[in-house]
């Protein structure tokens, strides 16, 4: 057991334990803080499948994004389809073949649209960053720690692209090694470089997960504007500071 | 303010370059002791009023989901940048919505999350200072609250609940702002943000039923305080008294009197707005609404209507129900509230209405979206009624209707420049500047289709429409109320009774 394959294999747990801890709790916050008023953006669905369909259309296809900018809503549209397509591809580093998903991710057609969507990931990346730069009012709005998170995604994609058109690296090796880590029999990783710098970056994107700005991520499905059904006049609605108010008092009185 | 320059107009809506610091100067009036305490406010700035802005954000973001999911959820993609009238009317890069929730995202990020705490320059975060309370001053004072970012935002990050939270903390620390605080003050003491009293208003429906008697030669009344009343009309005091609000009243009082149906105003709750909101403060929203359910009470009603007032139908509709509700000792075959243009498209649809509406021919008319109503709030039965419903409204009274573009109207609507605390004659020159967008859409229709009205459904809308409408060349009596229309098209008489 080499000192670099127990170092990333602490860096692993450690990265996946914040990562998870941290979402965790952001999330049991979003969900403990009231909302004690209706603020639908409308017009609002009326229903909870109205709702639901909403979310959905949003989470999907990006609706709002779409409605307001068509540059932005491409870039950012293609990165996050091709990082799902990228993530199902790596799902095979995770699974074992007897896994009921196994067939699926294994199909020809999964792998190599995961494949080729590092060269979309790029490139929605690259429109990304250069928004930033020649939109003055993006550059205005954004902190070094904008540019760097786009830097780090592109630095993550690009490595990975180079292990799979470039420098091969011993996928047999690593899945062994990433499967150590799931039943804690840790096994060597296989040296590259590039899957170093693949590896440390990926941790380090999950460990600055819960305090970035990717909270938007879980954000989206508890955000009030978008998640209220708009029946404000049918039904009462009361949480935090607003379930304390008693109106009969007054009422008796009048 | 003479020197208050409107922007040219173009051919079309450009998105200007940003100018830093192009509108730093504007400010509102701070508020003096006397309009603050009655609101619960400190008097003036506390001490130590950096620690106490502080606690109080963080007291804010926990008890608001909204703001809490706002504020870690924004990744700076800039899709709002160009969605406000105020960026696009004054090129100052602060009032595009992300920037101006930054002002108050870099202090929570300073005391409330890790990299804020750890790296503040890597994240944008800042320390609560000086400099940041008087650009909070300013800029959250540049914010109409008309959610219009909320619509174009990809996680529905309402700029609106975070300048409201911003004003709720400045108050809370003692920097209160004159404007809204005054009125507020004057609500509390006296039921209406005129402070017109009971007597005064009483006078005023006497000398309007004598107007209206010879105008029409019938006696419609303009009933206050009638107790057994079926309906109570809450209604925005602006309509007691400025044109053309007024019409809009006369307007109320004929569909009531061709409808048969009995009505009064309170002089308790003579005032439907609610500056509660503009300053984000919830015990002064809930006082103000309180009145209304002490007044229908108090006067034995089985319904409730509200008058034109965007803001005010907003908290009418979205919050009263949690506010004074619940509503069981109302009509429930009636929606609690109801808009007053709700009722009189009802009323139509029954065909108890007669409009003529070559009295309006000398007319062609177009209809603003008034933000609240458009994108917080709904008519009718159906999603987006709050669009259909006034235009049918304005469509039975009037034969020549025109929408303005469709980019400009509906969701989509430009507020009038004069909303959420800022219709005040200190801030003209944001007035002037934020109304652009509108004035464009509102110029192509004047050009293209001969618009010679434009109709709304809001006091604040009027109002700031009579006052900018001049800088643009426009006349100012272009703007109109849509009851004010339905009043000149109505038709009274022996075949309504
Ligand atoms: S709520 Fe309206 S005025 Fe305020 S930032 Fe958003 S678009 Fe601008
Ligand atoms: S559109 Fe929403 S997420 Fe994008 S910059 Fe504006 S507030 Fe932030």
């Amino acid at each position: 057991m080499s000192a670099m394959s127990i170092i990333y294999a602490l860096l692993f747990y450690v990265a996946t334990f914040i990562f998870v801890a941290g979402v965790g709790y952001k999330i049991y916050v979003f969900a403990r803080t009231p909302q004690p008023l209706k603020i639908p953006t409308t017009p609002a669905p009326i229903t909870y499948t109205g709702v639901a369909l909403r979310m959905v259309r949003e989470v999907t296809l990006f609706e709002s994004l779409f409605k307001s900018n068509k540059w932005t809503w491409l870039f950012g549209w293609i990165f996050h389809l091709s990082l799902l397509l990228a993530f199902i591809r790596h799902l095979r580093y995770v699974l074992t073949p007897d896994n009921v998903l196994w067939p699926i991710i294994n199909l020809e057609l999964v792998q190599t649209a995961g494949k080729y969507a590092g060269y979309a990931m790029l490139l929605g990346l690259a429109g990304l960053l250069a928004r930033r730069f020649v939109v003055d009012r993006v550059r205005y709005i954004s902190s070094p720690s904008d540019y760097l998170m786009l830097l780090l995604l592109l630095t993550i994609a690009g490595s990975g692209l180079l292990m799979t058109f470039v420098s091969h690296v011993d996928i047999i090796a690593l899945k062994g090694f990433v499967l150590g880590l799931l039943l804690f029999e840790w096994q060597l990783l296989p040296a590259s470089p590039f899957l170093l710098i693949h590896l440390t970056l990926v941790a380090l994107l999950m460990i600055i997960f819960p305090f970035s700005k990717l909270l938007h991520a879980p954000g989206v499905f508890f955000s009030p504007t978008r998640n209220q059904r708009d029946n404000p006049r049918e039904q009462r609605h009361v949480a935090g500071w607003s379930a304390q108010i008693d109106n009969t008092k007054s009422a008796d009185a009048g | 303010m003479a020197d208050v320059q409107a922007p040219v107009l173009g051919e079309y809506q450009v998105i200007p370059h940003i100018q830093p610091d192009a509108m730093a100067g504007s400010k509102p009036y701070v508020a003096k002791p006397d309009h603050n305490k009655p609101l619960g406010f400190p008097g003036e700035l506390v001490e130590n009023w950096e620690q106490k802005a502080v606690a109080k954000l963080g007291e804010l973001v926990n008890n608001s989901r909204a703001l809490q999911v706002f504020l870690d959820s924004c990744v700076k993609c800039g899709a709002c940048t160009d969605k406000c009238h105020y960026y696009l009317g004054t090129s100052d890069p602060k009032n595009m919505p992300v920037a101006r929730q930054d002002l108050l995202r870099s202090v929570y990020r300073r005391y409330y999350t890790l990299p804020g705490k750890l790296f503040p320059s890597l994240v944008g975060a800042r320390d609560m200072t000086k400099e940041v309370l008087d650009e909070w001053y300013s800029y959250f004072h540049q914010c109409s609250q008309c959610r219009r970012c909320s619509v174009f935002c990809p996680y529905g990050i309402d700029t609106a609940e975070i300048s409201m939270a911003a004003r709720e903390i400045m108050d809370s620390v003692g920097q209160g702002q004159k404007y809204c605080n005054e009125i507020l003050a004057k609500v509390h003491r006296i039921g209406n943000n005129l402070g017109l009293p009971g007597p005064a208003l009483e006078d005023t429906l006497l000398g309007l039923e004598e107007d209206v008697k010879e105008e029409t030669g019938i006696d419609v009344k303009y009933p206050v305080d009638v107790k057994g009343a079926d309906v109570l009309l809450v209604t925005p005091s602006a309509d007691f008294f400025a044109e053309p609000h007024i019409d809009g009243l006369i307007g109320y009082g004929k569909v009531f009197h061709a409808a048969g149906i009995s009505w009064t105003l309170s002089s308790h709750a003579s005032e439907a707005g609610n500056f509660g909101m503009f300053v984000g403060s919830s015990e002064n929203l809930h006082k103000v609404a309180k009145r209304i359910r002490e007044a229908a009470l108090d006067l034995g009603v089985k319904r409730i209507v509200v008058g034109e007032c965007g803001h005010a139908w907003r908290v009418a509709y979205s919050f009263w129900n949690t506010l004074i509700g619940p509503f069981d000792f109302l009509d429930r075959r009636y929606p609690v509230p109801q808009h007053i243009c709700e009722f009189t498209y009802d009323l139509i649809q029954q065909g108890a209405l007669k409009f003529d509406k070559s009295a309006n021919d000398d007319k062609v008319v177009t209809f603003h979206d008034s933000c609240n109503v458009a994108r917080a709030s709904r008519m009718g039965s159906m999603p987006g009624g709050q669009f259909i419903i006034p235009r049918a409204v304005v469509k039975a009274s009037v034969n020549k209707f025109v929408d303005m573009a469709p980019e400009t109207i509906f969701e989509s609507t430009y507020c009038c420049g004069g909303g959420g605390g800022v219709l005040t004659d200190e801030l003209i020159d944001l007035r002037v500047k934020g109304t652009q967008p509108r004035m464009l859409a509102l110029r192509d229709v004047v050009e293209s289709h001969g618009v010679t009205h434009v109709a709304a459904i809001c006091a604040i809308c009027k109002a700031q429409f009579s006052k900018v409408l001049p800088y643009y060349k426009f006349p100012m009596d272009m703007i109109q109320s849509v009851h004010g229309l339905v009043s000149k098209a109505i038709q009274l008489g022996p075949v309504n009774q």
